[in-house]
């Protein structure tokens, strides 16, 4: 009794789908099964009262025929976002389980191999074996750092907490933490803050996520011997920050998937194997929610600049 | 002594397990994207090949299907060692020739050196 009375609770149902109850099928089933009857009992009235103009009665079915046509096609609709919603989980399965699992056998077989009792390794030799260890275990980390942020996105649980400070110091600090990255890739980062930037409202850590995805990004996909550069100012109210590199660009059938949720192109792909497809969907999210803009220009094998605004206050 | 030509693009596995087969008496050489691992193939002729699928420059399966297409090379036998694990991809990979299909993350080192000797006997 109790699972058929939960089965009548449409609200739960279309909450467990992340959607709205105007794009929830279910819901949208009984507001059209209510039309059905209401017309069906309108009609009958009408038709008993007013049968003398067909007209009338044939206008009626008309206006009944296309709300139901309406319902149906948003009904249609709802269910390829639902469709479209199963087939980003499976692929979002699929991207994580592999991702994760890269890790995991790095470290299993590390284990495996400093734990063999019949292969000696020299004490110097373990040390390189650990520094391995500490990496795989920071990707595994990164990589569920990264969920969890996405799944406070989708919550919608995912607060802003400004408080007063610099830009510019911001992107020094990331640069800073970026330099043994980019000195193993063999990349130069230059920073040319136009101005000395006031201090501006805004929460620092969400900041500091974008810059490290977009440092990152662009240390990653450019090539050995490259060059990134880095420029920040103001612009009226707001802060502008642009990041240029001169790697392997989006190609251009890419480009408008580019800061969705899991999606990396085609040529990142081939250049760099590991990735989850997450770093700009959250850098967009964050940019947005920080009442800003975030936009790029991109050739495939020339470069990419990304660039963001944010207000002041 | 068998020369094993390892095509995988994690420096961590390539380093384990390369480490791992020398001090199994293999000789072990190393291709961490499938452009050079093609090359490979083909100059240094090894007795077996272990190939990752996800690789830089030139996807495994690409690779496996030029190695196996070429008559200088087609008899070289290809372990695919990778953490994909979809019915697809091992269909796919046996139909292009690949010896065996291992999923990386459900085997220890010596179960991978027990398949490399049943390989190579």
């Amino acid at each position: 009794m109790q699972e058929v009375v939960s089965q009548l609770n449409i609200v739960k149902y279309c909450r467990g789908y992340g959607l709205s109850i105007w794009q929830c099928p279910q819901f949208l089933f009984l507001v059209m099964g209510l039309i059905i009857i209401l017309t069906s009992i309108g009609s009958y009235l009408i038709g008993s009262s007013y049968i003398t103009d067909p007209s009338l009665v044939a206008l009626i079915v008309i206006i009944i025929t296309g709300v139901l046509f309406i319902i149906s096609y948003i009904i249609t609709r709802s269910f390829e976002r639902l469709a479209e919603a199963s087939r980003m989980k499976s692929e979002f399965i699929n991207i994580v389980s592999h991702q994760l699992r890269s890790p995991i056998t790095n470290i299993k077989w590390i284990a495996d191999f400093l734990t063999s009792e019949d292969v000696e390794i020299a004490d110097n030799k373990k040390d390189e074996y650990y520094t391995h260890l500490k990496e795989n275990i920071s990707r595994m980390v990164e990589l569920i750092d990264d969920l969890l942020i996405v799944s406070k996105i989708e919550e919608g649980s995912f607060p802003l907490k400004k408080t007063k400070s610099s830009l510019n110091d911001l992107v020094y600090e990331v640069i800073e933490r970026s330099k043994a990255f980019a000195e193993v890739c063999n990349i130069k980062i230059v920073f040319n803050p136009k101005e000395s930037l006031p201090s501006a409202f805004f929460d620092p850590n969400l900041i500091k996520l974008v810059v490290e995805n977009l440092i990152d990004n662009a240390i990653r996909y450019t090539k050995k011997g490259g060059r990134v550069e880095i420029e920040t100012e103001c612009r009226k109210n707001r802060l502008y920050f642009s990041i240029k590199d001169n790697g392997v660009g989006i190609p251009k059938q890419d480009q408008k998937y580019i800061f969705g949720k899991f999606f990396r192109a085609e040529n990142a792909m081939r250049n760099q194997t590991k990735g989850s497809g997450l770093g700009l969907y959250i850098a967009k999210s964050i940019i947005i929610k920080s009442g800003g803009r975030i936009w790029f220009d991109s050739e495939a094998n020339k470069g990419t600049t990304f660039h963001f605004l944010i207000p002041t206050k | 002594m068998k020369r094993i030509l390892f095509i995988e693009d994690e420096k961590a596995i390539q380093k384990t397990m390369g480490e791992f087969l020398k001090k199994k008496g293999y000789n072990v050489i190393s291709a961490f994207d499938g452009e050079t691992g093609l090359k490979m193939v083909k100059v240094k002729k090894p007795d077996l090949v272990l190939l990752d699928l996800v690789l830089p420059k030139l996807h495994g399966f690409d690779l496996l299907e030029k190695i196996k297409a070429d008559p200088e090379t087609e008899k070289i036998p290809v372990i695919i060692l990778t953490n994909l694990e979809g019915t697809e991809e091992v269909t796919k990979a046996l139909e292009l020739g690949a010896t065996t299909y291992l999923v990386k993350s459900s085997y220890r080192l010596q179960d991978v050196l027990s398949k490399i000797k049943q390989v190579l006997k």
